[in-house]
Formats: structure tokens, sequence, C-alpha cells
């Protein structure tokens, strides 16, 4: 049974398995650097749907459903399903799952919820309360503009370091231990605000909450970031991968070198045009489920220190001058076990 | 790692970039001035076809008010926009763009909850203030002109 070692860090005792993983992208993500690792790449942005709402979440059903698909695994198979988005009472999630009849636990991290989502089935599974449990995330470029900032055939110029909601979704489901990836260990976020009032910045809103997550979990579990062969975040994008290269400078700690960020890996950031790089929950969800899952798989990669990091930003509290805090979970994924 | 809110502000605006002034200004002059230059053709135009010059002003602003929403429909002005900044912004154009894209993007909504109320939520500020601000110039030119 999963046991806290301290300060928020839980080791897994069983270390279960990542047993399946599937990716459902838009044509601009399908266009990135990463395109040829996702399982579904629709051309067309509503997905056939009257609604950006509906259109998220077929996206987030056809991310649930592939990845039971590769697995083997029926809808029957799946004891809980974490799920969760960036929209007001999460309805890409609830009505992406409602036609499934699996037990459902919705949840909101804003861009941290893969790995909320995929430490919460890790922790299920490995207490005994879950045989297979089942992440997915989803975000959606137009039903997050609308929401969050303005309609999207609004003539608005963005800022340099405003990110670009990646329309995407990604599903994990994890089993009893059986083959790699493995998940070996959780931190679980802390709220941290350093008084971030840009809404077109929350890469600086979110690297100090990555830091600190990143920082406690090497520190609880004694290890050292020569222990991983790639510490990535999502989506800090290039402005909060660059504050979080800085703040563990001053540490003395050079992470340059191990450090990546999901903002950064799902576009190509000199052809697309997206600024300081992807966000959204879709983001790391999609890069961690269409491609770094695949890659620990392959044993390409040994250990990843998978930090997704959310800005919890609420357009009413912004416009009433509050700072947006921001928040992040890490999950340790071992090809190891 | 110990930091105050005032030593991370730095921080992040050091390592924030800015806008590219040398890039965005002569494009939202260029194309901003286009526009007016539009204007100006459609109003030699309306005037040699014979209209007063009152009605050739407010037919040139009626024209682009028009193409502003068409190509906001056929999702051209967001990308022209993009380029353009205050360039597009500026003119009646952008203002039209401002109506009319929460017109079409919350037609999902229905006509009314949707299109209809949610059709100001751009605009309407420029509306509230600029007609404040016209009654309060008015004030001021009746008292100078009382005086006088």
């Amino acid at each position: 049974m999963a046991k806290l070692i301290k300060d928020g860090t839980i080791g897994m005792d069983t270390f279960p398995s990542v047993a399946s993983f599937a990716a459902a992208v838009g044509k601009m993500e399908g266009d990135g650097p990463l395109g040829h690792c996702f399982d579904y790449i629709t051309e067309d942005a509503t997905l056939g749907e009257s609604s950006w709402e509906k259109s998220e979440s077929k996206l987030q059903q056809y991310a649930f459903s592939n990845a039971l698909s590769k697995g083997g695994f029926s809808e029957k198979d799946i004891d809980v399903l974490f799920a969760g988005d960036l929209l007001n009472q999460c309805v890409s999630s609830s009505y992406g799952a409602k036609d499934s009849n699996v037990p459902f636990l919705g949840l909101f991290g804003a861009c941290s919820t893969m790995a909320e989502s995929l430490a919460l089935a890790s922790l299920f599974v490995d207490s005994g309360m879950a045989v297979n449990a089942a992440a997915v995330t989803s975000s959606h470029f137009c039903s997050a503009e609308r929401q969050f900032r303005f309609p999207v055939n609004y003539g608005g110029q963005r800022t340099p370091s405003a990110q670009w909601t990646a329309t995407a979704a990604g599903c994990a489901v994890v089993s009893v231990h059986d083959k790699a990836p493995y998940v070996k260990a959780v931190t679980i976020g802390k709220i941290k605000d350093m008084g971030v009032t840009d809404a077109n910045n929350m890469g600086a809103a979110m690297a100090t909450a990555a830091y600190d997550s990143i920082s406690r979990h090497l520190a609880n579990t004694k290890q050292s970031i020569d222990n991983f062969d790639l510490i990535l975040t999502g989506d800090l994008g290039q402005v909060g991968s660059d504050i979080l290269v800085e703040l563990f400078r001053k540490d003395r700690v050079d992470i340059s070198k191990k450090h990546n960020d999901c903002g950064l890996m799902l576009y190509d950031m000199e052809k697309q045009d997206v600024h300081a790089g992807g966000s959204g929950c879709g983001c790391s969800a999609s890069v961690l489920c269409g491609y770094v899952l695949q890659e620990v798989q392959q044993s390409k990669l040994r250990n990843v220190l998978f930090a997704a990091t959310g800005a919890l930003m609420s357009p009413t509290i912004v416009q009433q001058g509050e700072s947006i805090p921001g928040i992040s979970h890490v999950v340790h994924i071992s090809a190891d076990s | 790692m110990k930091m105050t809110n005032t030593e991370f502000d730095k921080l992040a605006k050091e390592k924030s970039p800015n806008t590219k002034l040398y890039l965005t200004l002569p494009k939202a002059f260029v194309i901003g001035g286009l526009i007016c230059c539009l204007g100006q053709a459609l109003y030699n135009l309306y005037s040699y076809l014979g209209l007063t010059e009152l009605n050739a002003r407010a037919a040139v602003s009626i024209t682009l008010v028009l193409f502003s929403a068409i190509l906001t429909g056929l999702k051209l002005y967001d990308k022209i926009a993009k380029h353009a900044g205050a360039g597009t912004l500026v003119p009646i154009t952008g203002f039209a763009n401002s109506v009319v894209a929460p017109a079409l993007e919350f037609k999902t909504e229905g006509f009314i909850l949707g299109t209809a109320a949610k059709m100001f939520i751009i605009a309407g500020p420029v509306i509230v203030y600029g007609v404040a601000a016209s009654v309060v110039y008015g004030i001021i030119l009746f008292i100078v002109k009382a005086m006088q």
C-alpha cells in the first residue's frame, strides 16, 4: 500500500503499471513535432459537434476509448475514472464520460490535471482500491478562448508571453504491477502565489509551484536530478521554463540539460505561431500519453519526473485584481521495477 | 531558495519577452493606413456617384463595417488583425469585428442569451464610456459657449 514519505510525497509500494495510454489531438498539434506519436488527429476542430464544449468532450472520449482498446480493456474493467479539464464545472469531462457507465471522479487542477489524475489513479491501484484506474484530461483551444479570453474570431493581438491552449486530450490506464512504465512515487503540489497578476503570463505564475514540487520530491525521496533522464514540466512554456531553470540555478542546481516542457514540445516553436508555447490540460496530457510514456515503455527514457503545472486562474478573480496561484503535482514514471 | 514577490516580479519581467515594436508598429501603420485609404477611395466613389458629403461619409462607414463583419464571419479578420494590431483595432472595422465576433461565438447559447446578450461584451464599455464622455464634453461646450 502507498505510504507517505513526508511533506506531500507518497511512495508506491507495488509500483503500479501504466498499462495503456492514448492521445487525441487537433490539426495544429498533429502538425507539430510529435504529430507521429498521436493515436488520433482530427482535421476538423468541431469534430462534427454543434458546440466547442461538445467537441472537447468528444476529443476526451476518443482519448479514453483509444486507451481502453489499445490495452484490451472494456469500460467494465475500469474501476474508477479520474477526469478533468479547464471548463467551468468540468463539463468536458462529465459530458464526455456520461455514456461510459464508469465510476467517475471529476478533478480541477487547471493544466496540472494530468499529473493530478495520474497520481490519484496510481494511488488507488497501489492501495488496492482499484485494479484498473483511468486518468483522462482534455483542453480545446476554442472552448478555452471563449471562457477565459475573447471570442475566437475577435481580432486581438496576443502578448509574446501568452501561451496557446492545446486542442488535445490524453488518457492513461493504471493497472496493478505488470510491465513498464511504472509509477514509483508522487508528490502532491502546494499552492504557490508569487503575486503574478498578468493572465497572459501564466508560465511565470506556475514556475515557483513547479520549483517547489520538484525540489520537494527530490529532497523527500533523497534523489537528485542525476537520477532522472527527463524532468518534464507542463506547461510552463518558454517564459516559465526560463524562470524555473533560473530558480534552480539559485540553488546551484543546473536542470537545463535534463529539463523539457510539454508546452515547448507539442508545437514547432519556430514555425507554429504559439508565442511562449502550448498550455491547457490537454497539452501535458497528450505529450505524456502520446510520446513520453511510449519512450519509457521502450526504455528510451528510464526515469521521468513528470511535473504538470497549473495556473489556477479564474477570469472573475483576476478582474477583481487578485494574483494567480499556481500548482504542480509530480509523478515519478520509471522503466525500472 | 527564498524569494520575495518583488524579487520574483523582477525575474519574471527579465525572462518575459517584450513585443517586437520594430515589427508591430510598421505593420499596424501600413495596414491601418490601407484601411484609411480604402475609406478615402470609397468616399471619392460615393461623392462621384452623387452623394452629398454627409451621406458619402455615412456610406463609407457602413461599407467598412459591412466588410469587417463579412471578414469576421469568414474567419479572416482575426488573421489580418493578428498582424495589424491597432491598425485594425482603431478604425471602425475593429469596432464592427468586436460586435460580430461575440455575436457569432455565443450563437450556441441561443439568439437571446447568446447572440444578443453577449454581442456587446467587448464593445459595450466603448459605447458606455463613449456616450458618457460625449455628455461631459457637451456640458463643457455648453458652459464655455454660455460664458462667451
